[in-house]
Order: C-alpha cells, then structure tokens, then sequence
C-alpha cells in the first residue's frame, strides 16, 4: 500500500571513514498502516542492481539502537511506529558503489490476520 | 421519521497523508469536524505511537484535542498479533490478555465499541465478554469481504452473543461487503500494468452477473491466456462479494457501528460500486442508530498515477450519505 515511498532516496549516505567507506545508510518506514513489533518484521532484504547484500551485513533501528534481523526476532519489546523511519546500515566495504545504481529494498512481514507473508518492495536508482 | 444514523470518520481513511507527514492525527479530526462527521474511529497502532503504553496524560491530550474540534471517539480498531513470536502461535490465555489490554485502553479512552479482526475466534471472543461487559465496550467483529452478513464464520459470532444473552459482542459491517459493481479505480489500475481493455471488460461484465469468480478466473487465466495484470484483475473477484442489503435489518440488533468502506466517489458524490443507495435505506427503516465511519482506500490504486487527496473524497461521501439519509427519511415519512 505504501511501497513506492518505503526507501527514502535522499537518505542514502556512506558509513565509516570519507576516504574508506565501511557501508552505507539510509532510511526507510514501515510498509504497512499501522505500527507493528519488531518481532513481527522477517527479513529486510538489500540488494544493489539485482544482488542481495548478505543478511548479516544489515543492522536495523527504529531510534533505540541498532539490531541485527536475528536480534529483531526476538525484540518483543521494541516496535516499529506508522510513518516513522527507521535506519538500515549495511556492512559494505568501499560504501555504496560510485555512479547510477538501483538500491532495492524487500520488507517481509509476518500479519497475523493474513495467510500468507507479507512483501513490500521499493527499489529506487542511487547516485552517491 | 428523522433517522438517528450519525456520521464520522476513521483516521484510517488518512493514511496517505499521515504515512507521509502531509496530516497529523488533529488536521483529521478538523476535517471530520468541519464536514459534519465529528465521529472519530481511532486505529492506536497507527495513532498512537507509543503503543501500547499509553499514560493518563496521553490520554487526557486526546480528548482535550476531540473536544477542541467538537469531536468525539466512536470506535477503537484492534489487531492480534497471534503470530508475535516466529515459533509458536499465541496461547489461548495470551490472545485474551491481549484484547483485555485493547478493553482497557479503549475505556480510558472513553470509547465503547471495538472493532475485532475477523480472524478473531469467537470461542476466545466469548472468553472475553466480562471484561468488555464490565468495561461496557461492545466487540464487533469486523465482517470484511470476503466475508459477508451470512457466512457461516460470522454467524459462530452472532450464535455466542445470542447464548450469552450479551449485548457487548455482535459484529461490525465493512461495507465491502456490498460491492454491486466493480470498482472503476481497480480496472484502470490494472489496465495502467498491462491488462488487456477487453479481458478487464470480460471481467467487469462477469461481475456485473454476479458469477462466481472461480469460472471467471479460470476463463482469463487458463482459456484466454491472461498476462499477470489480467490474472491478478480476475483474482480479485474472490474478494468481491455483493452482501444481500435486504438483511440489514436482521442483523441490525448486533451492529453498532459500520465502517464505511470506499474505493473512489464520482465527482457527482455517488459512489461507482458500492451499493450505498440500498443498504442506507434499509438502515434507515431498521431504525439503526450507530455511526457511518467513512474508511476510504482508494489510496493504493491510484498513487501510481496521481496525488491522493483522501479529504476530498471523504468530503464527498458525506455529502451522499447526508443526501441518502434525507431521501430514506422522506420515503418513510
């Protein structure tokens, strides 16, 4: 329902050193019409022009420090409100590639009242 | 005879806005207000960020807020995350806590009735009854599409109210439920990702008669080959059922709210698919006194094309309720 806006393009920055990036940011909210758990958000799945980055690289926080997705899984105490963005740090050495590339973003969702998972998808063409 | 049907709104119908940060919560309440609809259908986890704990403090600034806008709360939207843990499911015992926690805050809130997810079983529905009998919150259970008034999951509901004896359990009627046409935005967003003018005609006209979808989908998706837009289209019939609105009046005694489900209003505020004109009139003539709680969501088809502006279709829907409210009322007379 909010797929198009779920990566914020102009939010894409390195991480690390200027001269040695380690990764990369940027923000994105929840694809969804309400707040939900962050045990209830599967999997955050990054990808730069068609490859998935590996899940291990990818931290998630909603402003009370960052989680890797296993640690998301477990964190019943913590949710992601409607609306608010969040940060996704990837681990990349040399941060995000130089020029035109195509950031892509999947949020999986376990709903309860749904049958199925739920995806969202945004995929947005960078240039750093 | 002057109905005693009152409208509002469901901050629902807003999320384009508010998911962007064009709206807060309070520029909604101002508009229902200034339109006539000072009922306001609250979601708390939209809402409500710090949910779920939410001070005396917070709640004193929302009412102080409705009251400022001569506004006041009609219904709480609940949800059950069953699936909170990726292990296991919620025990029984977890699922009551966690509606008796949604009772509790519906209550500090001073709001009296409840809208309950439909998958919502009604053997943990009835364990729950106390507590929404002492809090004086009635529970409705949400009858959305696919679902309707006479499906046999809703009347397990109506068949533990009526054992009970309770007047705090009964339903809540997603006006989805009464699709009589197609809904016009649907057809052009899947002709805007590749679908065929005459397959999405094939299947307008289909629903036009009322066939169930099953044939039709395997019409476009087998016998004519349909690309993924048409397919999608075609599957979109499961979802679509037209409610008989005769009925209303049955059911009217277990309903005290009605979220009032739209997709797109004509620039001439009628609505091109749900069929508003028979189910007001039957509410008119049940007597039924609850609230119309505009729940627009036409957002999601149209964003791809053009800005969204929940509040002028909103407006419009209220400017056809007000007119078929009135016509009811003289027909009666």
């Amino acid at each position: 329902m909010f797929d198009k806006y779920i990566i914020d393009p102009a939010s894409v920055a390195n991480t690390g050193p200027a001269d040695a990036p380690t990764g990369f940011s940027f923000t994105t909210k929840l694809g969804y019409y309400r707040g939900l758990g962050l045990s209830m958000v599967e999997d955050l799945k990054v990808s730069i022009d068609g490859e998935a980055l590996p899940r291990e690289a990818i931290r998630f926080d909603e402003g009370e420090g960052p989680l890797t997705l296993d640690e998301m899984e477990t964190a019943f105490d913590r949710r992601w409100p409607f609306g608010a963005p969040a940060t996704i740090t990837v681990a990349h050495p040399g941060g995000f590639p130089a020029g035109e590339h195509r950031l892509a973003l999947q949020q999986r969702l376990r709903i309860s009242y749904m049958p199925f998972p739920s995806f969202n998808n945004d995929e947005k063409v960078i240039s750093l | 005879m002057t109905s005693k049907i009152k409208r509002g709104i469901s901050l629902y119908s807003f999320q384009e806005e508010m998911f962007l940060g064009k709206m807060s919560v309070e520029d909604c309440v101002a508009f229902g207000a200034s339109i006539g609809a000072p009922g306001i259908e609250i979601l708390p986890e939209q809402n409500m960020p710090t949910f779920p704990n939410i001070t005396d403090a917070q709640v004193g600034e929302w009412r102080d807020m409705l009251a400022r806008h001569g506004a006041h709360f009609t219904c709480y939207d609940m949800f059950l995350d069953t699936k909170r843990r990726k292990d296991r499911v919620m025990t029984d015992e977890e699922q009551v806590e966690s509606i008796h926690r949604d009772l509790i805050l519906a209550n500090r809130l001073g709001i009296r009735n409840m809208r309950i997810l439909i998958f919502v079983r009604p053997d943990i529905l009835e364990k729950c009854v106390p507590m929404a009998e002492k809090l004086d919150v009635h529970m409705g259970v949400e009858v959305h599409a696919p679902w309707h008034l006479e499906h046999a999951w809703i009347l397990r509901t109506i068949e533990v109210a009526d054992r009970l004896g309770t007047r705090h359990l009964g339903i809540l009627p997603d006006m989805g439920i009464f699709m009589k046409h197609y809904p016009p935005a649907f057809r052009a967003r899947f002709e805007r990702q590749g679908a065929r003018p005459e397959v999405a005609q094939f299947i307008v006209d289909q629903h036009e008669q009322k066939v169930m979808c099953e044939y039709t989908i395997f019409e476009v998706a087998v016998k004519m080959q349909g690309n993924k837009a048409e397919v999608a289209m075609a599957e979109t019939l499961r979802h679509a059922p037209y409610a008989n609105p005769r009925r209303i009046g049955d059911y009217a005694p277990y309903f005290r709210h009605i979220q009032a489900k739209f997709y797109e209003m004509n620039e001439d505020c009628t609505d091109p698919a749900l069929a508003y004109d028979e189910v007001i009139p039957a509410l008119v003539k049940a007597g039924w006194e609850g609230t119309l709680s505009s729940e627009y969501e036409g957002n999601r088809w149209i964003q791809d094309v053009h800005e969204v502006d929940s509040r002028e279709q909103v407006r419009r829907q209220h400017i056809m309720f007000e007119r078929l409210i009135a016509k009811a009322e003289a027909e009666l007379a």
